[in-house]
Parts: C-alpha cells; structure tokens; sequence
C-alpha cells in the first residue's frame, strides 16, 4: 500500500499541472474549459509523433509540446472564446464542447483509437528509495512537473505580465479602468494553461497509454481536483491534484481497473454536491 | 396587529455584522422610508424579509405568520413581493410577459394572468411598449416594469429597493406619483431610497440605518435634523433639504 | 402557420407509400433523434438546464425493457412505460441532488454526464445484464413483442413519438408551467421573487424530459435489437440528443424537429462517404464544428432566425 501512496504522489505531479493550467483559464476568464483533458490527448500524440518520427524523447520534447498547445491555446481563445466573453454561461459550455468533440475526433481520424504509449529508454527503468520501488520515469515526470509548477509560481508572481494576469482574474473590471489589454491577458492565460497539459501529456505519455477518448477522463480529473482546491485558486490545484491522484492511487489498489472510472466520476459527484457554498448562500448556517 | 413585524433581526457575513438586532414594524396601508449611508445593510435587510437570506437571529411575522426560513416564492405567495436594486428583467421577454410571470400567482391560468398583466402594464404607463422585449428598454421603464411585476402578484406588502437610482428629476417625479398611486390604493410600502427629496415626501415613517443598527426612527420632519442622523451621513448635504 | 404544420403532418402520415425502404429509414431516424431530441428540450431548451448526459434515460429505459421482456416475458409495450418510469425515476434523483445542492451552469452538465458514465460502466460491469457485449434480442417479427417484419410500421411509432413530445412541449408551453421554465431560465431569483418555486418547476421538467426519454430507449433497443451499454450510456448519443435542439433552436417548439431534419441526413451522408475503415466518428467532428459555428453566430438556432425571415418576407410582400 504504501508502494500506492508512493506512485500516487509521484503521478500527482501531473495532475497538480493539469489542474494549475485549468485554474488559470477559469481564474482569469471563467471560462470552464471542457476540452483540456482533450487538449492534453493532444499533448500526448505530440509527443508520441515527436518520438516516432524524430526520436526525441517526451523528457525533451514536453517543451515543443508545451509551445505548441500554447499556440493551440491561444488560438481557440482569440478565434473562438474572445467572440462570446460576453454570452450567457451556457453559450461557452457549448463552445468549449465544440471545441472537445473537434479536438477528440480529429484525433480519431488521425490516430485511429488504439491505444498507444510513447517508447522512451527511462519507462522500464526502477529505483530502489528505501522500502518502495519507483518508477524512474513517475519520478522524473514529477520533478518535471514540480519545476514547471514552480516557474509558473515565478512567472505569475514575479513578472509584470504574470501579476497582469492575477490582477485580471482578481478584479476584470478594475483591470479594464487601469488600461489592461485584457484580451491580451486573455489569451495568454488561455496559452499558458493549454502549454500546461501540453507538457503534462508529454510527461506522461510514457506511462500512461491513451487513445482519443481519455480526453474525457482526464477533462474529469481535472475537475475533480479544481472543485476540491477551489475553482480559481492555483495552490488549492496544486495540492489537490497530489490529493485526487493520491485517493484514485489507492482506489485503484483496492478496486478493478476498470471500477476506477467509476470511482473518479463518484467522487465528482460527491464534490460537486459538497463543494464550498456558492454564491446565493439562502442556507444559513 | 401591524402587517410585518420584525424582531431582533442579525445577519453576519463572516467577520462583518451587516445587520444586528433590528426591529421593524409597517403597519397596514402604511408607508416607509428605510434609509442610511452605503453598507448601512438596507439592501440585506430586503433580503432577510424577502427570504433570499436566512437571519441568524430573530423573527419575522407577516400578517401573523412567521416567514423565516421560508423559501422566496413562499413568502411573495403571502403577500411580500421586492424589485431588485439592479432591476433584473426577463430580457427576451416583452414587457407584458415578464408582468404575466408575476401575475401567475394570482391568476393560475396564462390567458388570466395575460389579462391581468395587461392591466398592470397600463397602469404603471407602459402600456405602449407592451411588446417590446425587456432587454431593449431604457432603464427608467426597466425601472417601471420592475415595479409593474411585482405588484402583479397583489402583494400586502412591497419592498422597493431604491428604485429611483439612476433616474432624472422628471422620470424620479414621474414614479414618486406611480408610488403614491400604488399606497392609495391600499398596498403597503417600504422603500430604501437614497433620494432624500422623494423619502421626505413619501414616508410616513422613517427608519434610519447605520452599520446594521436602527440609529433613529420617525417623521421624517423628526429624521430630518436628528442628530444621528446627521452624523451617520457626515459631510453629506441632502438631510437638510426640506420635504415637499 | 397551423395549416402549414397540419399540412406537414398529413403529408409525413403519407410519405411511405412513396419513399424508398431507405428513405424510410432514414425518416425513422429523423423523427427518432427529433423525439429525444424534444424530450431533451423541455429541461434543456425551456427549463435552461443544460444537461449533457440524457443518453443515461435512454439506457435505463432500453435495459429495463429489453430485460424485462427476456426475463419474464413481458411485452415491451409495457416494458415502455416501466422503462420510462425508472428513467424518470433516475432523472428525480439527479434532478433533485442538483437543484437542492444548487447546481448551476457547468456543474450541472458535469453532474448529467458523471451520472450517465457511471450508468456506463457500472452497467459494462453487470454480467447479468450483458456485461460490455450488452444484450442482443432474438427477432420474433410479433408485433405484441414490440417487433415488426415491415419498416414502415416503426416508421409510425418513430413519428408518433415525435408528435407525442412535441406536444408535450406545446401542452407545457402554453401554462403557467412552460411561462415558469421560460422565467426560469431568464434568471432563476428574480423568478423566485415574483411566487415561481424554481426547485418544484425545474425537477417536474426534469421528470418528464427523462419518462420521454426513457420511453425511446426502448424503441431503441427494439429497432437495433441489440444494447451496449458505451452505445446506450455513451457521450456520442448525449451528444446526438442535444445536437438537434441546439442547433435547430432550444426552448422553442419545433426547433428540435428542424434540427433533427437538417442534421440526421448530414449525418447519415458523411457516415456513408466518410465511414471507411471503420471509423465513423467523422460526423462527430462536423456536430464539433456545428456547434462551434452555432453558439457563435446562430446562437438561437436556426429556427427562430427562420421566422424572423420568414416574417419579414411575408411583411414585404404586402
């Protein structure tokens, strides 16, 4: 068991990234992006087609993927989301499950629905750290993701554009008065937290095998874990992706594989059901 | 027995006591001013009476029954209906369906309740934008239709939250005779309202607001020159001005 | 405007007698997805709740029928009404643990779909009920067991089932009921502030979309004579349900039906061009695209922009 709780520290440094970059699109836009799991797929057959064709390893290539789901990011946002960030909420649901249904079925089209998994020399390769085994790619995915969550921090937290970017989230309107492009930081936002499962993908493609339709997966456990930190807060993702990849970590101990699934969407349900009170609060305490 | 007693009303938002132990009291066919500066928590007492909020302390006896904890639409079907400080129209609505909305409580059956509706509209004066959809009206009708759909549903009581913001002098006179209109005919009124002018000519009580805590209360010639008044409204000119 | 529905009617009661036994078909089709379609509209379209996992109503409908008449024998005519039952009976509870937890806008849609996936695998791991292969039904041809040697008869159940939620629609539009969703979705409080019980109005829409739903969920199962459970519970039906309204115009009446006629055959034709080589998802990408295109210049659907011209040409014409 403790071989679970291991592993499932490790995976969670994927999750937190994933959860970061889905924090920072709602965050600044409030916008749900329901293709980010598909997004990351993206990532992944990056990856895979980077390893394939050019044999560069996903350890190198999650930089390439992270520019070019960035582009990916900022495209959808100025192309697409920019046009309806004054519609009603429902408009950008549907919008975004455009987005997911084009993403996950040009993927089909393209990458047939086998699974597949990306060959790098680190995937077979174990550790000994006292009394577990690791896996040498869990482990450098996770200091990976660690570093990346980090310079994310940094870039948030210590740039002009990165505070521009907060400033935004906090107080859109008070970002317009103060002169703000906002469509700028829109956009950027929506890159950078597409760049982030563009580089989670490639991280994980080693490790995980997927095909087209764990767009919907991972789009769900990064929901998970974005309710249970708190929509909109990047430190709540990032302790909560360690959390959520943790609790299925050990749920995949005791259940069948193919029980996980179930396991995920319950604890969605239980989330979204006992979540911190929205905004309307008639329920006094 | 008074229409709406409230005794003893407290409200807290985390660290900030928005309302603490009000009483309130409007008699039938009476009509009341509720005013004081900005966070005084008028608004949130509108909210507690309307049942959007839940009171952590008191109680609130409409016609003789206790309201708290009554869910909004329960409260509007005993004779409490509120408008909105930011109006919130149905937007692709018209004017007279977003009436009829309100009018359905009385009258079950759509083509009543239409009938009724129209007849509202008329009376608040909209009825020549009768069809016009509710998101291309100009804020003084929003304002209007606001109104208009609360008092379809034939309430005892109405709770109008400053409904005169954001209007000009001739709109403001305008619905200052819609509302003297509305209490003649017999409903009772408490209205939150910024406009000094308007309150003094309205109210026959004043209740006076500050931090949460009823400061003063009176005619308005009494409010006028109260001490507290003045003083919660520091530096502001509008108490001195003389009522119509 | 009525003679020209009435007209229409009329006219479909008649069109097999002419059409080709794949015309028929594909009608069946296009009144089957108008079907779910309208039934999906009444919680989707006027009630404003977005609920993206509705595939969940025709599964349970479709698995509850199909083995009830494999295990006891019992005609799905019945089965039908059992089937829509339990499925209204699902809807309730996700009716109820959404709008009494208050969930709005996306973690309503997150909510329909956790359900209809749980609905999925938990079904695939059922071996009672078929495990993933699902269920097959052995073909009879008797029409007391829900089965028909001549295409045209499921042709008329598929249209009656069309006029059937279509009228619901109308009976609901009409009342207070329909004017209570319609302020519903407007905006939710101030409907709450003028006497409209949100919650009540929202779960009886909530119940009846998913009793209609379910009901075609044994038509389904009946038609193809075969379940399983990632086609009954999947996402691509859900998304094949809220497709039509969407893009034919949700919350209006025949919003549902317009959609379902312009895209059922778009569908069927890049299934038959773009089908090679076992992927048939290539529609899926043009319901993406659709949809995208939709929400950003059509985002009443396509049936409200049509009466507006519509109007404007008969104004002109005089």
């Amino acid at each position: 068991m403790l071989q679970g709780v291991v592993s499932g520290l490790l995976f969670g440094g994927v999750y937190s990234l994933m959860a970061v970059g889905l924090t920072l699109i709602f965050g600044v836009m409030r916008v749900v992006n329901f293709a980010h799991g598909d997004m990351m797929v993206w990532g992944m057959y990056l990856a895979y087609v980077l390893a394939a064709r050019a044999g560069v390893d996903p350890y190198v290539s999650f930089l390439v993927c992270a520019a070019a789901l960035f582009a990916l990011g900022l495209g959808v946002q100025r192309g697409l989301v920019d046009r309806i960030v004054d519609a009603p909420h429902e408009m950008q649901i549907l919008l975004m499950l455009g987005v997911a249904l084009v993403l996950e079925n040009v993927a089909l089209l393209a990458f047939g629905p086998e699974p597949t998994r990306v060959r790098s020399p680190l995937a077979s390769a174990t550790l000994w750290l006292g009394p577990v085994f690791v896996d040498v790619a869990r482990l450098v995915t996770f200091l990976v993701a660690v570093a990346l969550t980090t310079a994310l921090w940094a870039f948030l937290f210590r740039t002009d554009l990165g505070r521009t970017i907060r400033a935004a989230a906090d107080n859109t309107y008070g970002a317009l008065v103060i002169g703000t492009d906002v469509r700028r930081v829109y956009a950027v936002a929506f890159g950078v937290g597409a760049a982030c499962v563009g580089a989670a993908g490639a991280l994980v493609s080693p490790i995980l095998p997927f095909q087209p339709p764990t767009g919907l997966s991972l789009s769900v456990a990064s929901f998970n874990i974005v309710i249970i930190g708190g929509m909109g807060s990047l430190l709540g993702a990032f302790v909560g992706g360690l959390l959520v990849s943790l609790a299925e970590s050990l749920g995949a101990v005791f259940l069948k594989p193919s029980l996980k699934e179930l396991f995920s969407f319950s604890l969605l349900i239980v989330i979204l059901l006992f979540r911190p009170a929205g905004l309307f609060g008639r329920r006094s305490a | 027995m008074s229409l709406l007693e409230a005794r003893g009303l407290a409200k807290r938002f985390g660290g900030l006591q928005a309302v603490a132990g009000l009483d309130l009291e409007v008699g039938r066919g009476e009509m009341h001013g509720l005013i004081g500066p900005n966070g005084a928590g008028k608004t949130t007492v509108f909210n507690l009476l309307s049942g959007f909020l839940v009171p952590d302390a008191g109680e609130i006896v409409l016609n003789g029954r206790s309201i708290v904890g009554l869910a909004p639409h329960a409260i509007c079907r005993l004779g409490l209906a509120r408008t909105f400080q930011i109006v919130r129209p149905f937007p692709r609505m018209t004017v007279l369906e977003n009436v009829r909305v309100g009018a359905l409580v009385r009258y079950p059956r759509a083509s009543e309740a239409l009938a009724r509706a129209r007849d509202v509209v008329a009376r608040v004066g909209l009825g020549p934008r009768e069809r016009v959809p509710a998101g291309a009206l100009t804020l003084a009708d929003r304002k209007r239709l606001e109104l208009a759909r609360a008092l379809a549903t034939d309430p005892a009581l109405l709770l109008l939250d400053e409904v005169m913001a954001g209007l000009n002098p001739t709109e403001i006179e305008t619905i200052i005779g819609l509302i003297r209109s509305i209490h003649e005919s017999g409903v009772s009124i408490l209205l939150i309202e910024h406009n000094m002018r308007a309150v003094m000519a309205l109210s026959q009580r004043i209740v006076v607001l500050s931090f949460g805590e009823r400061i003063a209360e009176g005619a308005p010639a009494d409010i006028a020159n109260h001490p507290k008044v003045v003083e919660a409204y520091l530096g502001e000119e509008y108490v001195r001005a003389a009522p119509a | 405007m009525r003679w020209a529905l009435a007209g229409g009617v009329v006219a479909l009661l008649a069109l097999p007698a002419v059409l080709s036994s794949y015309a028929v078909t594909l009608f069946i089709l296009i009144f089957f997805y108008g079907f779910l379609g309208q039934a999906w509209n009444i919680v989707g379209g006027y009630a404003g709740q977005l609920s993206a996992g509705h595939a969940a109503f025709v599964g349970v409908g479709g698995y509850t029928a199909t083995m009830l008449s494999i295990e006891l024998g019992l005609t799905p005519w019945v089965g039908m009404l059992v089937g829509g039952a339990l499925a209204a009976l699902l809807g309730a509870i996700i009716g109820y643990l959404g709008f009494r937890f208050g969930l709005r806008g996306f973690y309503f849609v997150l909510l329909t779909v956790a359900f209809a996936e749980i609905c999925r695998v938990g079904v695939s791991n059922i071996d009672a009920l078929g495990g993933p292969l699902g269920l097959y039904i052995t073909f009879t041809g008797d029409p007391r067991q829900f089965q028909f040697q001549d295409g045209r008869a499921y042709y008329y159940i598929a249209l009656a089932l069309m006029l059937l939620a279509t009228l619901t629609a109308w009976a609901i539009e009409r009342r207070r009921f329909g004017i209570y969703l319609a302020a519903i979705r407007e905006d939710e409080a101030a409907a709450e502030a003028l006497g409209v019980n949100a919650f009540k109005y929202k779960m009886l829409a909530m119940v009846v979309s998913s009793f209609l739903t379910g009901l075609g969920g044994t038509f389904y199962a009946f038609y193809l004579f075969s379940l399983q459970p990632n086609t009954l519970f999947g996402i691509p039906l859900s998304v094949e349900i809220i497709i039509r309204p969407i893009v034919g115009g949700a919350g209006t009446l025949l919003g549902p039906i317009l959609g379902s006629f312009i895209l059922t055959p778009l569908a069927e034709i890049s299934r038959l061009y773009l089908g090679q080589g076992g992927y048939h998802g290539a529609h899926l990408i043009a319901y993406g695209v659709l949809l995208i295109a939709v929400v950003l210049f059509l985002p009443e659907g396509a049936y409200p922009r049509l009466r507006r011209a519509l109007a404007r040409r008969a104004g002109e014409a005089r």
